[in-house]
């Protein structure tokens, strides 16, 4: 008998908590519902009634940046625009993707598109997708593969580039005061890590920024926010900080302030993303530059998606323009930005 | 000399001084506390603050652990309490007003003892293994964190909340405080009323300490509903760290931590003693584990093994049979030069 009892307290208090939850992310619709039009998608509405039936194998929801990027996709590519998306999230493990990909392929969809999150060991599903005759389109990162047969086409930024460009600015601005830079890097061999850190260094090779010391602080404010408290301990007269993205940036800058020093005066901070926290951020004046990587890939996926699904031909590399911002177009800029 | 070396807690603290001494060689002024605004600052302080979280995380482990349990949801529910109290401060008509925010924690709290109390029901009423029951929740329970910030990063500004991560009272940082606070509170119920007892003879044997009349089944849903708890404030802290909800990664694999923090202390993952402040010695080295990887200027692609390499040796000093074989090579040695000198 009270054993039941208990039981029925349990069960009770557990419909309770799953209210609360519930109650507490359709209070959170309500701002993010406002959803922006999105224009570009729209003119590319499907002209037959052929709805294309497209599967897409996100990385995760590891940072602001994907976030983006997955809204767009998913604000995109709608049953209005002529889609109907199956959309997964991989939380980061390859093997989740790649089980995604062959559940794509066993639903028969007509597109397949993904962001792989490693560059290596895609080959055998890929080769699958492909005996099934499914087009396979990347988008944000590329695969290693030698066959480049195995995929319709690559749309993304140009991460070598956004780092050339982070690290010219720098070049431009702070040559020849013998500035000391600390690095965050990005996750550990992941492509936007390896290629941002290359073009940077590309850039401020023979200007007097010196980089005394690089970590990876793994894409996220927690990390970003550790790794840069140890430099703070470890070095008294950091000038620059240049993190693989915005999230890290932001920890980066919790970091400073609490080492009593202003955040874009005492230590200038340069990142890569341009989301809106960190947009935020360098209106504020506590981040000095941000180069953009463009997340809204929805459009170009949707167009390169119908083109495919034609018969047309497309291009292999799709290069996203990407923007980049100073203290002032930033706040110039805030007040229109989609994300 | 002999007794110092045969104490539980010799080994983990000669690992945490030795991780000192290192940080040291690299940056003389490691250990150096100057203070700035009105509170102390400096290493010692960052590794204080940032222990915070895995301290309360490992604090209800080690109460778990004594009773021959384990909880994995631990990182769950640090993501669930994160996500709750940031999604409801974002929501609410004045984020910078003191009772919203401690309405989001009265409201995070609640619910991670809930949690707790539904993985004590498992264990306790329903009869599933630990293990398996609190693994229900550490993967059902990011996806609820993540239902909650609708898969974003939910960020926040709300100078009340960001106390309970990055303000300071007295001159020490509110985490530690908290962290400290719950720490003492949880050392007195166990260590000076039969509480601590009663844990160690359910962990003991659980069939025997119910027929000697310990109510063994209320104990270990007690000690779930502390872990689920201590969980839940410890994802505030996080939270409230960067002023960012992060459903994917906040409190990712902290409950491997809590696990090695435990071990480390000395209390052993058959159940049984336990003891807090080898707990607290564990945590410590961790957390300057993660700072030394900085300081000394690892390379990001052998940090991984590092830290591998530091754990094992800790553990290894540990064991009993290695403790041994080195006194008895050592006996050897030191009885050698006597036999010559006969």
């Amino acid at each position: 008998m009270t054993r039941k009892m208990w039981m029925r307290g349990t069960v009770a208090a557990v419909s309770a908590a799953a209210m609360l939850t519930l109650a507490a992310c359709s209070s959170e619709q309500a701002p993010s519902g406002s959803s922006e039009e999105t224009a570009s998608g729209e003119e590319e509405m499907a002209e037959g009634d052929d709805v294309i039936s497209i599967g897409f194998s996100q990385v995760g929801a590891e940072s602001g940046w994907r976030a983006a990027n997955t809204k767009s996709i998913q604000d995109t590519l709608t049953a209005e625009n002529g889609f109907d998306l199956s959309f997964s999230d991989a939380q980061q493990k390859q093997e989740n993707q790649i089980q995604a990909i062959r559940s794509y392929i066993a639903q028969g969809v007509d597109v397949i598109a993904f962001s792989p999150v490693v560059e290596s060991g895609w080959d055998p599903v890929l080769q699958e997708a492909q005996a099934a005759d499914i087009p396979v389109i990347l988008t944000d990162r590329a695969v290693d593969s030698q066959d480049d047969t195995l995929y319709e086409s690559f749309i993304g930024s140009d991460f070598v580039l956004e780092g050339e460009m982070a690290g010219e600015w720098a070049v431009e601005q702070y040559d020849g005061e013998g500035y000391k830079m600390v690095e965050l890097q990005g996750t550990t061999g992941s492509a936007p890590a390896i290629d941002r850190k290359e073009g940077f260094a590309a850039a401020i090779e023979g200007s007097d920024i010196e980089v005394i010391d690089s970590q990876t602080g793994n894409f996220t404010r927690t990390e970003g926010k550790q790794v840069m408290e140890g430099f703070l301990q470890k070095y008294d007269d950091i000038d620059l900080v240049f993190a693989h993205n915005d999230d890290m940036g932001l920890g980066a800058i919790e970091a400073i302030e609490a080492a009593g020093m202003v955040p874009g005066e005492d230590i200038k901070i340069i990142t890569i993303d341009a989301v809106k926290d960190g947009m935020q951020a360098l209106a504020d004046g506590k981040i000095n530059y941000i180069v953009e990587c463009n997340p809204l890939l929805g459009p170009d996926l949707a167009e390169i998606a119908q083109k495919v699904v034609a018969g047309e031909e497309v291009e292999k590399r799709i290069v996203v323009e990407d923007l980049a911002f100073d203290q002032e177009a930033a706040a110039e800029a805030l007040p229109d930005r989609q994300y | 000399m002999r007794e110092i070396t045969r104490h539980a807690l010799f080994w983990p603290v000669a690992a945490l001084i030795a991780l000192l001494v290192a940080n040291t060689v690299y940056r003389p002024d490691f250990l150096a506390v100057t203070v700035l605004d009105g509170h102390l600052f400096g290493a010692p302080i960052d590794i204080l603050r940032n222990a915070a979280p895995l301290m309360l995380v490992a604090l209800g482990m080690t109460l778990v652990i004594a009773t021959r349990g384990i909880d994995l949801s631990v990182g769950a529910v640090v993501a669930i309490s994160g996500a709750l109290s940031l999604s409801f401060i974002a929501t609410s008509p004045d984020p910078g007003s003191v009772s919203t925010v401690l309405l989001a924690i009265a409201i995070a709290l609640g619910v991670s003892l809930v949690l707790g109390v539904w993985n004590g029901f498992l264990v306790s009423v329903v009869g599933i293994q630990p293990i398996i029951a609190t693994l229900i929740l550490m993967t059902a329970g990011r996806g609820i964190a993540m239902l909650i910030t609708e898969g974003q990063i939910t960020t926040v500004t709300s100078a009340p909340f960001k106390t309970l991560g990055s303000g300071f009272w007295l001159g020490l940082p509110v985490a530690t405080l908290v962290a400290g606070g719950v720490f003492l509170l949880v050392a007195l119920l166990t260590r000076r009323t039969a509480l601590g007892m009663l844990v160690e003879s359910v962990g003991i044997n659980p069939a025997a300490s119910r027929l000697a009349g310990v109510k063994a089944r209320t104990i270990v849903w007690t000690v779930f509903a502390l872990s689920g708890l201590f969980s839940g404030l410890a994802g505030l802290i996080l939270a409230s760290n960067v002023m960012a909800a992060d459903a994917n990664n906040a409190g990712l694999f902290i409950e491997l931590d809590a696990i090695l923090a435990v071990v480390i202390g000395g209390t052993s993952l058959q159940g049984g003693k336990f003891s807090l402040s080898g707990t607290l010695v564990g945590v410590l080295i961790i957390t300057t584990l993660t700072l030394t990887v900085t300081i000394v200027g690892i390379s990001p692609l052998v940090t991984p093994l590092f830290k591998a390499l530091v754990v094992i040796a800790v553990t290894l000093l540990q064991s009993p049979r290695i403790r041994e074989t080195f006194a008895a090579r050592a006996r050897q040695r030191a009885a050698r030069p006597e036999e010559v000198a006969a």
